[in-house]
């Protein structure tokens, strides 16, 4: 085992030091790399039963996913989260309308197009959009619409606006990786057989990476539904179903569970709080279910590493 | 020999984008693909020497095919047409072809296009919030970079981002010092000791951390951690002649709080890049090490870690710039303390962010007036998160060039 002569000539670690003590520390890094792991299991497994536990018996009843909060104080049980859900839903739908067409030719420009210097720059744009906090989107949208006096009153609309910022850069580079991946023979076979570039694109690479670009929409999704920042600045909360997602103010389960939060300190009633655990638990299980279709979609590609 | 080098071609290339699922080379079983016709049309496109964009082109003058078959008297454009769609008709390339370069211009004017969108993007938001930010650091009655004052009315804004750059900085460089090491020890972990089968698994354990919404992040950390963080609070407190430890009164709220908060956030990102430099350390170095006789450790500090550094360096700037931005989850737990308190620097003080601030405040923006303010913080944010994620990609993509 020990190597004398040769940690005589190296600058590294002295090999030669005493077995004993190299052994103790490799011994005291494993334990570290190990701990290192259970560390993260701990708040991971603490977090995801806290809001199963106090969220769940909400759930089981029909009136949660029939009915709104119209009319329940915090001294009510009961209610639902129709209106919070219809919210989520439309401003994430819209998000996707806008974000999808957006960022798969972005992906498409910065995968067949490359190698210019405005796809160089592209590039470091969607990595900086990648890491741009929600609440800078927010007040984005917010500057350029608002205070401009183009939109006068705050809605749903704006809030997927600001959403499309937070999206784009996820798609993006889901698809980037993906059309990476679809085999230099089949653009080169159309070429051959004269088809233009364009057409070779859509009819050729885009339909070869169409599961992993729509894994890429899912991450996306998933990614948007539980931002509350946006919510927060550019759309009031309120307690009704509202469907129209440009006019007056909109529900949705960031907002409900912050709307609870505020009842929270009432410790008389629970109710508050058992709506607040049902909402969390409902939105992580739409955004977790989220992720595990994106992961099965994936896992049906063809094309792989 | 024209119909035997093409129609191979074509069925394959027509049975594509008939079934866009059924790709060519199967990577699982390596089967099905024609290689030999592959391989001809290759040849054939080496032959002409213009494999790609132009060479559209370059094939409807001067068909390869024409060339080697000798078939001059047939005109080159329909010949392709006729093949085309005499093999069912649904090649891509089928039928009429005169708008080729038209299509193709436009095609790549719309995604180049697309792509100066995104860069004007960026650069709308940089200006948006200047030039919605300059109205209100006018009337700024104070310095807006040395004062602590914040004080928001129509008739007297004086507003300074002293005490928020404080504890935007200090929450962000509480989340790094404990998620950075964790991350690393868990990408070694992913990379260097799981048995392989374990590897995936765990991996995908710490991607759902990053799926959990921050909101909930937020309610889990003030209602059900924080209480339970009070004894390190309690013991940490005993050190107050640092004054990083001074007791400041609050319980749940605290700096500190969130800052755990935030390295539990925070924590997916840097594991995953750092676990994708660990993975690529070059076999070589790996080998050699195991050769000196190195232990598992000295194996992974003579060769993982220095090749890796750049990436984890990388990966926790962008944890840092998370950290920075993260907005909802820390105004859920920070509590606010009141305008005339005295600065601190302590750890178990309360505060805002820049972002937990707006977002605070955001329900009574009414006035451009009144809101400016909010969006000069919100500029100072983007200047910061900007700065931190473009040294990131800085120091990743100088990596790149070297390997």
């Amino acid at each position: 085992m020990s190597a004398p002569t040769v940690a005589a000539s190296t600058s590294g670690p002295s090999f030669a030091a005493g077995n004993g003590r190299r052994k103790a520390k490799d011994n005291t890094a494993t334990a570290l790399v190990y701990s290192a792991f259970i560390v993260a299991l701990i708040p991971l497994i603490w977090l995801l039963w806290t809001v199963v536990n106090r969220g769940y018996h909400g759930l089981f009843t029909s009136s949660w996913w029939t009915t709104d909060q119209r009319g329940i104080t915090f001294r009510r049980d009961g209610g639902g989260m129709l209106h919070a859900l219809v919210g989520t839903l439309e401003q994430v739908a819209l998000c996707t309308v806008i974000s999808v067409p957006i960022a798969v030719l972005v992906a498409v420009y910065l995968v067949e197009y490359a190698s210019s210097r405005l796809s160089r720059v592209a590039t470091f744009m969607v990595d900086i959009l990648t890491g741009i906090p929600s609440i800078v989107a927010a007040m984005f949208v917010y500057a350029a619409l608002i205070t401009t006096g183009i939109v006068d009153k705050r809605a749903g609309w704006l809030v997927s606006l600001a959403l499309v910022l937070l999206m784009i850069p996820v798609i993006v580079r889901t698809t980037e990786e993906m059309l990476k991946l679809v085999p230099n023979e089949l653009r080169e076979a159309s070429y051959a057989l004269g088809v233009p570039k364009w057409k070779t694109i859509i009819k050729i690479v885009l339909p070869t990476a169409f599961t992993g670009i729509i894994t890429g929409i899912i991450l996306g999704i998933a990614r948007v539904a539980g931002e509350t920042a946006p919510l927060i600045v550019l759309v009031g909360y309120t307690k009704e179903t509202n469907y129209n997602l440009f006019e007056a103010f909109q529900g949705s389960l960031p907002g409900m569970i912050l709307d609870q939060a505020t009842n929270l300190g009432n410790k008389r009633y629970h109710f508050a709080a058992d709506r607040l655990w049902g909402a969390a638990l409902t939105l992580i299980l739409l955004v977790m279910i989220l992720n595990l279709i994106a992961r099965l979609v994936a896992r049906r590609s063809k094309i792989s590493n | 020999m024209d119909n035997e080098v093409t129609r191979p071609g074509l069925r394959k290339v027509g049975g594509r984008a008939g079934n866009p699922y059924n790709p060519l080379i199967d990577p699982n079983t390596g089967v099905p693909v024609p290689d030999e016709p592959a391989d001809a049309l290759e040849q054939e496109l080496a032959a002409i020497g213009a494999p790609r964009p132009v060479d559209t082109r370059v094939i409807g003058s001067t068909d390869p095919r024409e060339m080697e078959t000798g078939t001059a008297g047939e005109p080159p454009i329909s010949g392709g047409g006729i093949h085309t769609t005499g093999s069912g008709g649904s090649g891509p390339g089928a039928g009429k072809r005169t708008p080729v370069r038209w299509g193709d211009r436009i095609f790549g004017w719309l995604t180049a296009g697309t792509g100066l969108l995104v860069i004007a993007l960026v650069g709308l938001v940089a200006v948006f919030l200047v030039v919605r930010a300059i109205p209100g650091l006018a009337d700024d009655k104070v310095n807006f970079l040395t004062s602590r004052e914040w004080t928001v009315e129509l008739d007297n804004l004086s507003f300074g981002i002293v005490d928020m750059l404080w504890t935007t900085v200090i929450v962000a460089v509480i989340a790094m010092v404990i998620a950075v090491p964790i991350a690393i020890g868990i990408a070694l972990f992913i990379t260097q000791y799981a048995p392989k089968r374990f590897a995936k698994p765990v991996a995908y354990i710490i991607d759902v951390l990053a799926a959990i919404p921050s909101i909930i992040y937020g309610i889990w950390g003030i209602y059900v951690l924080a209480p339970k963080l009070r004894p390190v609070r309690e013991f940490l407190t005993n050190l107050d002649f640092i004054p990083l430890f001074k007791d400041e009164g609050i319980e749940d709220g605290t700096v500190f709080n969130a800052g755990v908060v935030l390295a539990i956030m925070i924590l997916p990102i840097v594991t995953a890049i750092s676990r994708d430099v660990f993975e690529r350390t070059p076999r070589q170095n790996i080998e050699a090490a195991w050769a000196l006789g190195a232990t598992r450790w000295e194996m992974i500090r003579l060769s993982v870690l220095p090749y890796g550094r750049p990436g984890v360096v990388s990966g926790a700037m962008l944890g840092l710039g998370r950290a920075l931005g993260e907005t909802i989850a820390v105004m859920l737990i920070l509590s606010k303390v009141g305008a005339g308190n005295a600065f601190s620097w302590s750890i178990f003080s309360g505060g805002e962010t820049f972002a937990s601030k707006i977002a605070l405040n955001a329900p009574e923006f009414n006035d451009p007036k009144t809101t400016a303010p909010y969006i000069a913080a919100g500029l100072v944010l983007f200047v910061l998160t900007f700065a931190v994620n473009a040294a990131a990609r800085w120091v990743v993509n100088r990596r790149k060039e070297f390997s």
